[in-house]
């Protein structure tokens, strides 16, 4: 169910960056490769103007931004906590309502039952490679139900004003007029196991690996450096794993049993110290992540998910893809072969021994 | 007494001989010996057991293969192209077992040696075809002249034509010359063995270095496929059978290639129909060179050439069919195999930065020149010419057997090759003389005793490695072909690590099988469908056996080691230069192999070897 105000999340469904974010033109990308993204929709910019279209919301944050002080971390926060007050306190408009209720409604008519989904922000500007903004905004997990998905979106929208994100746009000349917001509501994965793979080792920027971390459950704690993830090097080309370090992983964030809500939980016995890949899955995650950045030209960041229970087919799903930003901003490598070859080259090799 | 050197590997000097084989020492030539007075300097130094070539204990004539092989790698490197770092091999021979030590440039002669190198290799590089096509000349001259070799028993009285020619010389003249030809001949070809195979393990060394700058623990494997040459003449008397396999089935005469004892009884069944002289025909065309072809190493001298035993190449030829009636693909892929390398050089170069690929594709191009020589002089010499070197001197043995010298034909190589001029010499005069020869009171007891040692010595297999760990390795063989390195050989004094053992990974894939240990190609028979071969060493010549196993792991042997090619060629996972698999594995044990991470692991390890169910090639 396509538009002005949502984007479904499928193969057929296309629309430009300055609708739907970074990371929903990423989702779109990928659910192009034919990778098994979940089903979702994106809540396109159109919906945030619209609720910025009342006088009073936009007289109140232009308010609070003539006020801004960049050196006051304290003054930061409270702008921040008063406009997103504003922002969520504004009625969200009737259309973009019913388009956000109608597509939540399609997604769980699907499932047969009300879907749990994570909500998150899709700034405009965010995820761009030369921008890092990704983290600066929110992202709401395990959302239920129509009302909580409504909720869910405009706090995303507040979440344009973080006090992280004021603070990186005035650090980084970014004007405040131009910044906008899309939504990306995606259901969710009860996963097994979840993480990242990164398609230059972020260590040394060396482009022939494909790094993977993984912890047991969703994959938050790791994002968010909560916890030690099992780490895998495989090779690109060859798609063959170098090396594996697993971790000790104690928690897990998981759904409830009711499927209602999450829960922390910790680990014991076995899955304490065992890898929570087997190498079978290392490789398919590791091909899945070559060729999303064959496709995007460039290196990437991609979150992934193993299901719990769903046919071993399917079970490995895409959550999410970002343009790598750190190696990918460096100017060259420095060479590292002395540029001689035949015998000088082999003479220079010798000496090296 | 100098005082004991602390040593992280047994010293020579202080293993004690296997019980029954006191005497050993006398059975080599003194300089294949650690000796008392030069101890400090051997215990300093490090050995590794080159199992690689040498997996079963050496007879007193086959030293000849250790010093010609040995001196023939050393002397290139050496005096050669003058290889800044690396000298030759230093080489004993240690309870029947040969060691080898690299021997370093000092470090001070090391710079002045570079524009000479750069010469002398650049020369090579510069006109590798034509130089090739003109060793092949030469070795194949060789090969000539060491088959034109006779050894004709002696007659009893010289023919009337040559006392009437005033010949004034008897047949010993000949059968002498004849002799130290077959020796001096054997030489020059294990000369010529290293003219090219020096420099071709450098520059694959040389491309491999710079892989593993540019992609930090990039897998050897990778490297290893960029390199690799496809369409190798090592290959081709494989290529052989498989031809005359299809051959047999299109003539309708594979029925009689599949009987119980496929041996020269078949051949002459076949020749008794006119569509199986065609394919006699084509046997013997095919013969003539690709079956100077040995299951064994080339440096024995009881290694099975198919040329000598047509039951041999009979048996892979029968599996062949087998294969064939019942719908098997029986080629390899070749094409599969060349687009899969040029698909992996294609990803690692776009990998680079634009102003390194000139490089990537320099070093790859010089390696890819110089690899396919790696595996094919093996064709040429460790088979061809050692096939008919040993053929030869069985035909020399067999005559002084005859005399009465030793009790079975092929007792000579119970002697050195010094040994065996004498004895010819004691074999001509007893002629000449008409007296019976001392050889034939001296040799049958002494070839008794010797046997005795061999068998007590081949009871205890060898130490991996003997004496200090060294500080590096700067020989590009060393490195290449038998994957030498500190960290491999901390991994040997380690042993089993977390009940894996550690190699290097060869050849890719995971496999779980039943274990197979396999000495040499006397064991081949045994090998059953689905078994994992462990074996101290593999000739590449084991390929049909490669058709039925599932892994291959072996003690000795580097990413280029004629296992890893043969096992890459069949897509077999395959871990090599674990350094002790063969000895701490036992037949039956089931063995988990990971090709791709170099690990072999130990399911059952409480499983003793049970009773040995020998079966014979049927």
């Amino acid at each position: 169910m396509t538009g002005q105000y949502t984007v479904e999340l499928g193969a057929g469904a296309d629309a430009a960056a300055d609708r739907i974010g970074g990371k929903g033109v990423g989702l779109l990308a990928l659910a192009r490769t034919g990778s098994s993204v979940p089903p979702g929709f994106v809540v396109t910019v159109d919906g945030f103007e619209a609720l910025l279209a009342a006088p009073d919301l936009r007289r109140g944050i232009a308010e609070v931004l003539g006020k801004l002080d960049p050196f006051d971390p304290a003054g930061m926060e409270n702008s921040s906590s008063e406009i997103r007050r504003l922002v969520c306190g504004s009625p969200m408009p009737f259309p973009v309502a019913e388009a956000v209720a109608d597509a939540y409604g399609t997604l769980c008519a699907g499932a047969g039952h009300d879907v749990p989904v994570a909500v998150r922000s899709s700034a405009t500007a965010e995820d761009l490679p030369d921008a890092s903004f990704a983290g600066q905004h929110d992202t709401l997990l395990w959302v239920i139900g129509t009302r909580a998905v409504l909720d869910a979106v405009q706090r995303c929208w507040s979440s344009l004003w973080t006090a992280r994100a004021l603070g990186y746009r005035a650090a980084q000349g970014v004007p405040e007029a131009g910044a906008a917001m899309a939504v990306i509501v995606q259901q969710m994965v009860d996963a097994r196991t979840a993480g990242v793979a990164m398609t230059v080792n972020p260590s040394d920027g060396d482009p022939s690996k494909i790094v993977i971390e993984a912890c047991w459950g969703l994959g938050e704690p790791l994002l968010s450096g909560e916890m030690n993830p099992d780490h895998y090097v495989v090779d690109k080309v060859l798609l063959s794993p170098v090396r594996t370090r697993v971790a000790a992983k104690p928690r897990e964030l998981v759904a409830a049993p009711d499927k209602r809500s999450l829960l922390r939980r910790p680990i014991d016995g076995d899955r304490l110290y065992a890898p929570c890949l087997n190498p079978d899955e290392v490789v398919k995650i590791a091909r899945l992540a070559k060729e999303a950045e064959r496709q995007y030209g460039r290196p990437l960041e991609i979150e992934w998910a193993v299901a719990r229970d769903s046919a071993a087919s399917e079970s490995l799903q895409v959550l999410q893809c970002r343009a790598e930003t750190v190696w990918s901003k460096r100017s060259q490598r420095s060479p590292v072969v002395p540029p001689e070859s035949g015998a000088a080259g082999i003479a220079n090799t010798l000496l090296g021994l | 007494m100098p005082p004991t050197v602390r040593t992280a590997f047994p010293s020579p000097h202080e293993l004690p001989e296997p019980p029954g084989a006191e005497g050993w020492q006398r059975l080599y030539p003194y300089h294949l010996l650690f000796q008392r007075d030069r101890r400090e300097e051997d215990e300093s130094a490090f050995w590794f057991c080159d199992s690689q070539h040498w997996p079963s204990v050496i007879k007193p004539f086959e030293a000849t293969a250790v010093e010609f092989s040995v001196k023939g790698m050393g002397q290139f490197n050496t005096r050669y192209f003058v290889t800044p770092t690396a000298y030759g091999m230093d080489r004993r021979i240690h309870q029947g077992y040969c060691y080898l030590s690299p021997v370093a440039v000092p470090a001070h002669e090391v710079q002045a040696r570079v524009p000479e190198f750069l010469q002398r290799a650049g020369h090579y590089f510069e006109h590798w075809q034509e130089l090739l096509a003109n060793w092949k000349h030469k070795v194949v001259g060789t090969i000539r002249e060491l088959e034109a070799i006779r050894f004709t028993p002696l007659p009893d009285v010289q023919p009337f034509e040559e006392v009437e020619a005033g010949l004034g010389l008897d047949p010993s003249d000949t059968l002498l010359a004849g002799y130290d030809r077959l020796i001096a001949l054997c030489h020059r070809n294990w000369q010529y063995h290293f003219e090219f195979l020096n420099l071709g393990y450098a520059a694959y060394l040389d491309f491999f270095t710079a892989c593993k700058r540019w992609f930090p623990d990039m897998p050897d494997l990778g490297i290893a496929k960029m390199v690799q040459g496809v369409d190798l003449e090592l290959f081709r008397p494989e290529e052989e059978l498989r031809k005359l396999a299809e051959l047999a089935v299109e003539l309708g005469v594979d029925d009689v290639l599949i009987g119980p004892e496929p041996g020269p009884r078949t051949l002459e069944e076949l020749g008794a129909s006119p569509d199986g002289r065609v394919w006699t025909e084509a046997w013997r065309a095919a013969r003539d060179p690709w079956f100077n072809f040995t299951s064994g190493t080339g440096f024995y001298s009881s290694d099975v050439y198919w040329r000598d035993d047509p039951s041999v190449p009979l048996h892979y030829i029968r599996d062949y069919v087998q294969r064939l009636r019942k719908g098997e693909p029986i080629d390899r892929n070749l094409a599969g195999l060349v687009a899969e390398r040029e698909r992996i050089s294609a990803e690692y170069a776009a990998l680079l930065e634009p102003s390194e690929y000139d490089v990537f594709e320099a070093k790859l191009r010089l390696a890819r020149q110089a690899y396919p020589y790696v595996e094919n002089h093996n064709f040429y010499i460790e088979h061809w010419t050692m096939g008919v070197f040993w053929r030869q001197a069985r035909e020399l043995s067999r005559l002084l057997w005859a005399d009465g010298f030793w009790p079975a034909e092929d007792d000579m190589f119970y002697l050195t090759r010094d040994e065996v001029r004498e004895a010819l010499f004691d074999h001509v005069n007893g002629w000449a003389t008409g007296r019976r020869p001392a050889g034939r009171t001296h040799w049958p007891l002494e070839v008794e005793r010797r046997r005795r040692i061999m068998d007590a010595l081949a009871r205890r297999p060898p130490e991996p490695a003997l004496g200090n760990l060294p500080e590096s390795v700067t020989e590009p063989l060393s490195v290449m072909l038998w994957g030498i390195t500190p960290e491999r050989i901390r991994s040997w004094l380690d042993g089993y690590a977390d009940g894996d053992l550690v190699g290097v990974p060869a050849s890719p894939g995971l496999a779980v099988g039943t274990a197979r240990i396999v000495r040499g190609p006397e064991d081949l028979p045994f090998v059953r469908e689905g078994e994992v071969i462990v074996a101290p060493v593999t000739a590449p010549s084991w390929g049909p056996v490669f058709a039925k196993a599932r892994a291959v792991v072996t003690d000795i042997g580097g990413v280029m080691s004629h296992a890893a090619i043969v096992c890459r060629e069949y897509s077999l996972p395959a871990v090599t230069g674990t350094g002790t698999a063969s000895t701490l594995i036992t037949t039956g044990q089931r063995l988990r192999v990971d090709g791709g991470a170099g690990t072999v692991t130990v399911l059952d390890p409480r499983t003793r070897q049970t009773s040995e169910v020998g079966r014979s090639p049927s």
